[in-house]
């Protein structure tokens, strides 16, 4: 494989970034907005509707966490054109201005004053005019590299760290030093390794970032929020029952997927875009699968590798996401979720430097248009994270 | 594949592995190898033990702890017999 050289097919757009998909998205603001944004995607042909349960009433950092995942979302190199609706106008706008920024097509509609029938008919031709924009726009030629690829397992049992961490950590080793941008998160799930994650920061300044990150969570979430202690939800029942039996255990496990080698560059609050060049990045985000799949979507990425042991059949409604198990009888009995095999590993019959070739392999059919088994099966899992309660 | 292990351990300072075959029976003369250097040793499980469980490779007594990738998971609380299925009715972790 001539790794500096492999090239896919993706959309090129207005700013510059390569999305490998090419969506027509109907955005709510807020969570009364769905219907009508429902109405228009059942309406107009190519386009897809991401109802969501927030936006109302959010303030401080958590209306900001709010704001950043919408606009990320609108923003995302996957999404041609964006419409959003709110509703009332300010707010809507606000959003609209942060999509424009990457030059795409993007209008706003209200429904206060308008009804959900007006704003329905006037999103609707919107829309079917983005949708002739974006079903013209042809895939171009572009470096591997220039897809930026998030990774989160979940479902995760013993064979995780054995086999698929470590096949998505070899595709990473392998392609960051040559320019790509990738992400991790997960930071409670960190537990029990966060001394050797810290490690892996390119710099004290960054370790010291993560450890500041990773113990606020610690304090603020965990120990402000916990009942007993966390062993009734960490590791989980699907976890236990795959053999996972701490939640250090599992943190060893789950940090495979940064590989070897590589170092990350930087600790990104939730949804944050990258910003100090190519290189892995860690985010501060939950460990349930939808939220930290939406706020990597958010932040930018356009392709997930998710590695599963027990089976997790998470789907993303804008980014691709990739399902890699080493797990002989969940490749057996779930099948139809698993796009990379590589339960070789645990017979011997597959290397980690095998698996992460076949990875990259993946990626790049995947960011070439090939759907992922979440894909075909409809998985749209759409999660906000939410800091606390509204106003 | 005639080679294919029953076992495989992380690291060589590891005391536990993990079973990757299923239906393993109690009592198998079990093939284990160490990723990290490709070495084998040879086990045998005192009880059947689900894939993706650990097995002890060596007897353990209470408060000593277990390693898995040469590092610390956690604190055994109840005794540990060379071969026996290790999970969370004898291994408990050291942070909550």
């Amino acid at each position: 494989m001539k790794l500096p050289n492999r090239t896919i097919w993706g959309y090129r757009r207005e700013n510059g970034r390569v999305g490998v998909r090419n969506y027509v998205a109907i955005l709510p603001l807020d969570d009364i907005s769905n219907a009508a944004c429902e109405a228009v995607a059942a309406h107009i042909q190519g386009t897809i509707a991401l109802p969501h349960a927030y936006g109302r009433l959010q303030f401080g950092a958590d209306l900001e966490l709010h704001f950043r995942t919408m606009i990320g979302t609108g923003a995302n190199p996957n999404v041609a054109a964006c419409i959003v609706i709110g509703i009332e106008p300010l707010w809507t706008q606000k959003v609209v201005d942060g999509i424009a920024r990457t030059g795409k097509p993007v209008a706003g509609f209200w429904i206060e004053g308008n009804g959900d029938i007006a704003t329905v008919a006037a999103a609707s031709r919107k829309a079917k005019e983005f949708v002739h924009f974006a079903s013209e726009k042809v895939r171009e030629e572009c470096p591997l590299t220039d897809v930026w690829v998030a990774a989160k397992c979940g479902e995760s049992d013993t064979t995780t760290g054995l086999a698929s961490c470590p096949t998505v950590g070899n595709m990473y080793d392998k392609l960051v030093p040559l320019g790509l941008y990738g992400c991790f998160g997960e930071t409670s799930e960190l537990t029990g390794a966060e001394h050797l994650a810290a490690a892996r920061a390119v710099s004290p300044e960054i370790a010291a970032k993560f450890m500041q990150t990773w113990s606020s969570y610690q304090k603020d979430v965990i120990e402000a929020h916990k009942t007993s202690d966390l062993s009734d939800s960490q590791p989980t029942k699907g976890n236990i029952a795959g053999g996972l039996t701490t939640i250090e255990e599992k943190a060893l496990g789950n940090l495979e997927k940064i590989g070897k080698k590589i170092k990350f560059v930087d600790v990104l609050t939730p949804a944050e875009a990258p910003a100090r060049g190519a290189g892995l990045y860690f985010m501060d985000t939950s460990s349930a699968a939808a939220e930290c799949c939406t706020l990597q979507a958010a932040a930018g990425y356009v392709v997930h590798c998710f590695p599963t042991g027990q089976g997790n059949v998470i789907g993303n409604p804008i980014m691709p996401v990739i399902k890699i198990s080493g797990n002989p009888r969940t490749v057996r009995v779930m099948s139809e979720h698993i796009d990379v095999d590589v339960s070789g590993i645990v017979r011997r019959e597959m290397t980690i430097d095998q698996a992460g070739d076949l990875m990259i392999d993946v990626i790049a059919r995947t960011a070439n248009g090939r759907f992922t088994a979440a894909e075909a099966l409809g998985h749209r899992e759409f999660v906000m994270t939410k800091l606390y309660r509204s106003a | 594949m005639a080679n294919a292990p029953h076992l495989l351990v992380h690291d060589r300072r590891d005391n536990v592995g993990v079973v990757v075959v299923e239906n393993l029976a109690a009592g198998t003369d079990m093939l284990c190898v160490v990723t990290e250097d490709n070495s084998e040793l040879r086990a045998v499980n005192n009880q059947e033990v689900p894939i993706g469980h650990k097995v002890a490779l060596r007897d353990l007594g209470v408060g000593d702890t277990v390693v898995k990738y040469g590092q610390d998971i956690g604190r055994v609380v109840a005794p540990i017999r060379r071969g026996d299925h290790v999970h969370t009715h004898n291994l408990k972790t050291k942070r909550w």
